[in-house]
């Protein structure tokens, strides 16, 4: 099925798209069909500026299991942060 | 049937006069020809779309398919043209009907052109099939698991599409609806719906549900595809726009 929901929020940040590197000022989470990844659904991430037009674009498709991997990563990599780095 | 085509992308005008790119593939040799509008689905105008677009020629029908994502992302690859148009919230329906009206009158015009045509749509353009024989002429149309025509959509989705059902006083055409039984937008529940809606309305139509089979089983290059509900699927496209199209 087409799920349709979408969270969107404001980034901080730079990503590598297909010309280079870019500003980020935007990301989308999604869970629907994938583009490439062979499963039937996937957790999408897209990260984004607009201003730039839709091809600034760093997109992936995780299966559920690797998102919630991730999601764990980057909370243990930052609370293991030495104090007044982040 | 010799299955000599040629495909091409060419510039149709669509809603409000815009130039809108498409994507047409038509048959060779052949004196007198239905046409066929084909409405990509929700990711967009992609490769699988146009093989579909290819595989009508090859069957003998001119096939039409504008880039309804056009004006969101031109020139973008479809991924990114797709998730742009997602963001802004999908194609407004005001402009999928003008966008189908040019495809259809292009189709028309062409020389060979019997003067039939008919639409067919996937997934998002599944409803934007049932919208577009609502608000045109045509002379058939297909639904392939198009969400949305019955149902309200779940809180919080970024599409701005609602509920269409009332339209179908003003279906224009027969319908063919193919649906996945596994499928939960539409719900076999949303289907049946649709059907006794239709029945009320007193519209030629004939719906197909198929058993293991979820949304976007036509999609060859995906997991969702369900050989033996696409083959079914496929003959009775063929058998439907025999009667309707063909000529």
């Amino acid at each position: 099925m087409c799920t349709y929901l979408t969270e969107k929020i404001e980034v901080s940040g730079s990503g590598k798209g297909s010309a280079g590197w870019f500003t980020l000022t935007d990301a989308t989470v999604y869970l629907d069909h994938p583009v490439h990844a062979p499963a039937e659904h996937t957790l999408n991430i897209d990260f984004l500026n607009p201003a730039n037009g839709p091809s600034a674009r760093v997109a992936v498709e995780l299966t559920a299991e690797s998102a919630k991997a991730l999601v764990q990563a980057i909370e243990a990599t930052l609370e293991s942060a030495p104090p007044g780095l982040v | 049937m010799n299955e000599a085509l040629i495909a091409e992308t060419i510039s149709i005008t669509g809603h409000n006069g815009d130039e809108v790119e498409a994507y047409l593939a038509r048959p060779l040799g052949k004196d007198s020809f239905g046409g066929v509008v084909v409405i990509h689905h929700m990711p967009g105008y992609d490769g699988g779309t146009k093989e579909i677009a290819r595989k009508f020629a090859a069957h003998g029908y001119a096939a039409l398919m504008p880039n309804l994502y056009h004006r969101d992302a031109p020139g973008a690859s479809p991924d990114d043209a797709a998730a742009a148009a997602r963001a802004k919230g999908g194609v407004p329906d005001e402009r999928l009907v003008g966008d189908v009206r040019g495809a259809a009158e292009y189709l028309r015009a062409m020389d060979g052109a019997n003067g039939k045509v008919g639409v067919i749509g996937y997934c998002s353009g599944g409803r934007q099939s049932f919208l577009a024989a609502c608000s045109l002429p045509l002379d058939a149309a297909v639904d392939c698991y198009g969400a949305f025509v019955v149902g309200t959509p779940p809180e919080g989705m970024p599409l701005k599409v609602g509920p269409i059902a009332h339209l179908a006083p003003s279906l224009s055409c027969p319908l063919l609806g193919l649906f996945g039984a596994e499928d939960q937008y539409p719900s076999p529940e949303q289907v049946d719906e649709l059907d006794k809606i239709l029945i009320e309305a007193g519209k030629e139509h004939e719906f197909h549900s198929y058993a293991g089979a979820g949304h976007a089983f036509f999609s060859v290059d995906r997991p969702a595809y369900r050989v033996e509900a696409a083959n079914d699927g496929w003959q009775k496209i063929w058998d439907f726009y025999g009667r309707y199209l063909a000529g």
